[in-house]
């Protein structure tokens, strides 16, 4: 009994300790770690650093698609780790945002980029509304199921649609407009010491077709603006009530808590960021079809969530940088990646079933549930 | 007359679980329904604030019938339940808790909240010392307290208490029991589900016995405890 209880406290992680002393910094201090930061990962791509970097594909891509991850993640978490919903059809949204694009600036129309992103968040927000008010009436497991359900009605509507362009998908989606305003250097490592290379450049924001660094310097101003939200609703009434909603939604009815309205909040914000990064996907690629949404694709974005530590959104970036980035970096062992992925996961699952970051608050409750659990047990014993 | 139930059925899918209760419960009362497990004490008392769908007969609060008003409307009339099983929110500190309860008031960011909690605080000293504990880290006796606590926050007119002594050691039934009679005498309305009947008839007004989902007896507190038939059927006295 005495090892069941104290097993909890040796796996404690030590990101409390972490967050104090980060917190105990000054605030200039901290302002200043968080510009250099961010300076950092706008150079990232350029600054070519040895080992991380992919060799076989080309690391703006690869960091533009770990960015639609986290951006993905941080939506699904709001569903996830916030509300507690389980949902498996999350690509459903993305695609959703994708097709959007698709539609309004090449397929039937051509209006303006920065008109149509707007309008994708929105129509993926309706379509989560939609796909909530009748489903979130219903708990748990057949939440899940009519979730999954809804992602491949979803593929499977534009597979057979032709005015969504069927199975060969829509081609020809034009770039964003572009602003040229400086150009930034790449560093060159080829000599064995960093050289800063002027003639190896990306320029700043010009979305062409060999470069794709512009878009994820695009996404990575789309994921400021979506964490600055989601900081700002989870720390609001808003996000108490989510959490209430998920612990004991009776227990939060009785406190005057309109569950079924958050949860369904919950559903609508999910779906616009996960419209939104289906956005910017679809004009990064510039084509789409509907084996870009495929089912396996849910399943890596709720991996990304859970291996990161549903509900702490620094947990989730973490966990859709785990799940992006690691399949293309070990790129040379081909398939063998998705067999070292699969008992990654494993590991991860038996070893921190809460996540690599897991929220304090899951880590406290998981924690009185092994204590009941024990205090049963010791009951039974009697 | 507070609380009005009349003629309540409710249905578990094709089983009923209370026929044809009606009760009442008067202003400065403390009324308790009692009775042995599936009697649908829970029932009532989760159809009062909300969470069960009534089939049949009304619930009339404060002059208001709220027979078909959503649970979470309620706490803002002036209901609040403390749920059976006590159901605090066991990731919330203490503190996080008692603020939930809060939720619904209108008047949540004013000084009364402060002295409320202060009231809370006095009636239950054990909360302020692990305001910032988890709720899930406390023992089973004081997450009573916190949800009873947390119910009060919400200013309710009327408390409903969902067997607030279930699982707990006698020195401790007894001490809950007292702060359900102190929380009374300041003023506040009380209806009671309980299994100990001895204590709940003790403290109570006026009382119900409830049998396979109808109610079978009505009395004073005192009366029904010293009641032989009931002192048979509800607390072991002398048959």
């Amino acid at each position: 009994m005495s090892t069941t209880t104290s097993t909890p406290a040796a796996r404690k992680p030590a990101s409390p300790r972490f967050r104090e002393r980060v917190n105990n910094l000054p605030k200039a201090v901290k302002i200043l770690l968080w510009v250099l930061f961010a300076i950092f990962l706008f150079l990232l791509p350029l600054l070519n650093i040895p080992f991380i970097t992919t060799e076989g594909s080309d690391f703006g891509g690869v960091l533009f698609t770990v960015a639609t991850y986290v951006l993905v993640a941080l939506g699904l978490n709001i569903v996830v780790g916030y509300a507690g919903l389980l949902d498996l059809g999350y690509v459903g949204f993305y695609a959703i945002g994708a097709y959007t694009i698709g539609v309004l600036t090449s397929e039937h129309a051509h209006m303006a980029w920065v008109v149509v992103v707007p309008i994708a968040i929105v129509i993926a927000m309706i379509s989560g509304i939609i796909l909530g008010a009748p489903t979130l009436r219903v708990r748990g497991d057949y939440l899940a199921i009519v979730t999954l359900g809804f992602g491949e009605i979803v593929r499977l509507t534009l597979v057979n649609s032709e005015w969504l362009g069927g199975a060969q998908g829509i081609s020809d989606i034009p770039k964003p407009p572009s602003f040229e305003l400086f150009e930034v250097p790449s560093i060159d490592w080829s000599s064995g010491a960093p050289v800063v290379d002027l003639d190896t450049t990306s320029t700043f924001l010009k979305f062409g077709i060999n470069d794709f660094v512009p878009y994820y310097w695009l996404a990575l101003g789309v994921i400021s603006l979506v964490l600055l939200f989601d900081i700002l609703v989870k720390s609001s009434r808003v996000g108490r009530a989510w959490e209430a909603t998920r612990e004991d939604e009776d227990a939060a009815e009785l406190m005057g808590v309109p569950t079924f309205r958050f949860k369904l909040l919950a559903f609508a914000l999910g779906a616009a960021i996960g419209g939104l990064s289906g956005a910017l996907f679809a004009t990064k690629a510039g084509f789409i079809s509907p084996d870009s949404f495929q089912l396996l694709l849910s399943i890596l974005f709720l991996a990304a969530v859970v291996v990161g530590g549903a509900g702490n959104r620094w947990g989730v970036i973490v966990g859709a940088i785990v799940v992006s980035y690691f399949p293309e970096r070990f790129r040379e062992f081909a398939d063998f990646r998705v067999l070292v992925f699969g008992l990654a996961l494993m590991l991860l699952a038996i070893f921190r079933p809460q996540g690599l970051l897991p929220p304090r608050r899951t880590v406290r409750a998981k924690r009185a549930d092994e204590r009941q659990a024990v205090l049963e047990e010791g009951d039974a014993h009697v | 007359m507070l609380l009005e139930v009349n003629g309540l059925c409710v249905n578990y899918g094709r089983i009923e679980a209370i026929r044809d209760i009606s009760f009442t419960v008067d202003e400065g009362e403390i009324v308790t329904l009692i009775g042995a497990n599936g009697a649908g004490k829970t029932t009532t008392m989760k159809t009062v604030s909300g969470l069960r769908p009534v089939r049949a007969g009304s619930v009339v609060f404060d002059g208001k019938d709220i027979t078909h008003l959503p649970s979470h409307e309620r706490p803002v009339l002036g209901i609040s339940q403390s749920p059976e099983g006590r159901g605090c929110f066991v990731g919330m500190t203490v503190m996080e808790n008692l603020e939930m309860g809060t939720y619904a008031r209108p008047d949540r960011k004013s000084k009364a909240v402060k002295d409320d909690l202060d009231r809370v605080f006095e009636l239950f000293p054990r909360l302020k010392e692990r305001s910032n504990q988890a709720a899930g880290s406390m023992s089973g006796g004081e997450q009573q307290m916190l949800a009873m606590g947390r119910a009060l926050m919400a200013k309710p007119k009327l408390l409903l208490l969902d067997e607030p002594s279930m699982g707990l050691a006698p020195k401790l039934i007894k001490q809950i029991f007292d702060i359900v009679t102190e929380i009374n005498s300041q003023g506040t309305t009380v209806l009671l589900v309980e299994q100990n009947a001895a204590q709940a008839l003790k403290r109570s007004h006026r009382a119900y016995i409830l049998e396979t989902g109808e109610i079978v007896r009505e009395g004073t507190g005192k009366d029904l405890a010293d009641d032989p038939a009931v002192k048979a059927a509800y607390l072991g006295g002398d048959v």
